[in-house]
C-alpha cells in the first residue's frame, strides 16, 4: 500500500503525526504534511488509516501498489 | 440482517460510515443526505472556492471509486423528516422510511437567518459559489458577523478588491471565543487591509441591497452576507423523544437514546477531559466524533468516552490561525511565546486551574503540540506557565 499527500490541500493540522508519527512529520517553517514513509509496513497500516480518516482536509489517501 | 443507518451526508456522516465498514460491519449501511451532491468538504467554501482558486471537484471528502467501495445505500437528495425511536424507523421527505438496527445522527447545522430577503449565507458549495460570482474588484460587500466565518468571507473579498463593511455586534469580533486581547489583535489586520469594521453595530434586517441597523440606519450594499452563527438541525427529530437542547444531548459516549448516537456539528455531548457539556462546529471534530459514535455504536460493550482536544484553525489574509482546546468561558489567557503585536504569537488559557486552550499565529508546529499535550493531560496552569518563563 501507498500512502498519498496531497500537499496543497493540507491545513497543518498535524492530526496525521498525532495518529500515525512513524509516517508523517510536519515541516518547522508552515506546519504542512511531510511524508516520512510512503509506503509504510503492515505494522503501520493502521495508524495510517486513522490519519486518512481524520485528516481535516482530506489530504491523503492510502491506495494500492 | 442489520441494517445501521446514517443521517447526514458531510463529513461526520462519511466518517461514521467508513470507520463501520473499517471496523468489520459488512449489514447494510444506508447514508441519507439532504444534498444531493456526494461529501464534500465545508471549510474552504470561505477560503479558497470564495476566492475562486479552486473548483468544486476538489471538494470532494472521497473519490467516486472510494465511496463505491464502501457499499453504500446512498439516499442522496432526501431530507430526514421524522424519527420513531420506539418502532426503530427513520421517516424521510420523500414519504419513504428506513428501518434500523442502530442509527447516528449527523445532520448538522444551518445558517442563522435575519429577516429580509436576498442575502447570502454561506454553508453550501452552492452558497459559495453564488457569492463567489457576485464578488468582483470595486464591487461592496457587507458582512454581517465578524465570527471566523465573516472574518474570512472578508478578507477573501478584499483580497478580490471588493470593498468590505463588517458589522459586528460584539465591542470586540470573537472576544467570546478568543478573548479580547487576541479578538483584537484579529480585528486590527481587517484594518489594516481596508475593512470598514464596525463594531457594536446590530443589524436586524438583511436584504439584497444593504441592511438595516437597530438604531434604523441603512447600510447599502450590492451583495450582503449573513455570518451570524448556525442553527442545529434537529427540527425532524420533534416528538423522537431525545433530548434536543441546542443540539440533540448525548452522553460522554455520543449516546443519544439506546441504539441512537449523534456526531458533528449537531451533537451536543459531554465532554469527560473538560467536564463540560459541549457542542463543537469544527470540521476535525465532525471526523473524530463520527468516527467515535460509530465504534460506540458498533460495540456498545467496548464504549469508550469521547473525549478530544477540539481543534480548529482560520486562515485570514496572510495569518494562519491555528486553536486547540476549550477557550470558552476562559478565566485568563497568557502569551507564552511571541508578541501579541507582532503578528506572530501562542496564546494559552486558563480555565479554573488547568491549561484549557492554546491559540498560535504564526508558531511552529511543534511549539503548539506540546501545550497540546498539556491540555490533554490536565497540565495545572502554574506548572505549565512555569516553565514558559524558566524558558
Amino acid at each position: 500500500m501507498r500512502v498519498e499527500l496531497d500537499e496543497p490541500k493540507c491545513v497543518a493540522s498535524g492530526q496525521c503525526v498525532m495518529a500515525s508519527p512513524e509516517v508523517f512529520d510536519q515541516r518547522d517553517e508552515d506546519g504542512v504534511a511531510v511524508l516520512l514513509e510512503e509506503t509504510p509496513g503492515a505494522e503501520l497500516l493502521d495508524g495510517v488509516r486513522e490519519a486518512v480518516a481524520i485528516c481535516p482536509a482530506a489530504a491523503i489517501r492510502l491506495v494500492e501498489g | 440482517m442489520t441494517r445501521y443507518v446514517i443521517v447526514g451526508g458531510s463529513a461526520a456522516g462519511l466518517a461514521a460510515a467508513e470507520t463501520l465498514r473499517r471496523e468489520g460491519y459488512d449489514g447494510t449501511l444506508t447514508l441519507i443526505g439532504d444534498e444531493s451532491r456526494p461529501p464534500y468538504d465545508r471549510p474552504p467554501l470561505s477560503k479558497q472556492v470564495l476566492a475562486g482558486e479552486w473548483d468544486a471537484d476538489r471538494l470532494r471528502l472521497r473519490t467516486p471509486a472510494d465511496l463505491d467501495a464502501l457499499g453504500l445505500d446512498l439516499r442522496l437528495g432526501v431530507a430526514a423528516a421524522g424519527l420513531d425511536t420506539a418502532g426503530r424507523t427513520v421517516r424521510l421527505a420523500d414519504g419513504t422510511s428506513v428501518a434500523y438496527d442502530g442509527l447516528v445522527v449527523a445532520t448538522g447545522v444551518r445558517p442563522r437567518r435575519l429577516p429580509g430577503e436576498g442575502a447570502h449565507v454561506l454553508r453550501s458549495l452552492d452558497d459559495a459559489l453564488a457569492l463567489r460570482g457576485r464578488l468582483a474588484a470595486g464591487r461592496h460587500l457587507v458582512v454581517v458577523g465578524a465570527g471566523f466565518l465573516g472574518a474570512e468571507a472578508a478578507a477573501v473579498a478584499r483580497g478580490l478588491g471588493a470593498r468590505v463593511t463588517l458589522l459586528e455586534p460584539a465591542p470586540v469580533p470573537l472576544a467570546h471565543a478568543v478573548g479580547e486581547a487576541v479578538g483584537r489583535v484579529l480585528s486590527r489586520a481587517h484594518l489594516e487591509h481596508g475593512v470598514d469594521l464596525r463594531t457594536g453595530v446590530t443589524v436586524v434586517e438583511a436584504g439584497a441591497g444593504g441592511v438595516r441597523l437597530a438604531d434604523g440606519t441603512v447600510v447599502e450594499a450590492d451583495e450582503v452576507l449573513v455570518a451570524a452563527g448556525s442553527l442545529p438541525n434537529t427540527e425532524w427529530l420533534d416528538g423522537s423523544g431525545l433530548t434536543v437542547e441546542d443540539g440533540v444531548v448525548c452522553d460522554a459516549y455520543c449516546r443519544a437514546a439506546p441504539g441512537v448516537y449523534a456526531a458533528g456539528d449537531v451533537a451536543r455531548w459531554h465532554n469527560p477531559l473538560f467536564g463540560v457539556a459541549m457542542r463543537i462546529e469544527h470540521r476535525t471534530n465532525a471526523a473524530e466524533q463520527g468516527m467515535a459514535a460509530a465504534r460506540n455504536l458498533l460495540r456498545p460493550e467496548a464504549s469508550k468516552p469521547f473525549a478530544p482536544v477540539p481543534y480548529f484553525w482560520s486562515d485570514q489574509y496572510d495569518m494562519k490561525i491555528q486553536a486547540y482546546g476549550y477557550l470558552r468561558g476562559h478565566d485568563e489567557v497568557g502569551v507564552a511565546d511571541g508578541d501579541l503585536s507582532s503578528g506572530r504569537f501562542l496564546a494559552v488559557y486558563r480555565t479554573g486551574d488547568h491549561v484549557s486552550g492554546a491559540l498560535a499565529v504564526g508558531m511552529p508546529p511543534k511549539a503548539i503540540r506540546s501545550w497540546r499535550q498539556a491540555i490533554t493531560t490536565r497540565t495545572p496552569w502554574h506548572d505549565a506557565m512555569g516553565a514558559v518563563s524558566v524558558n
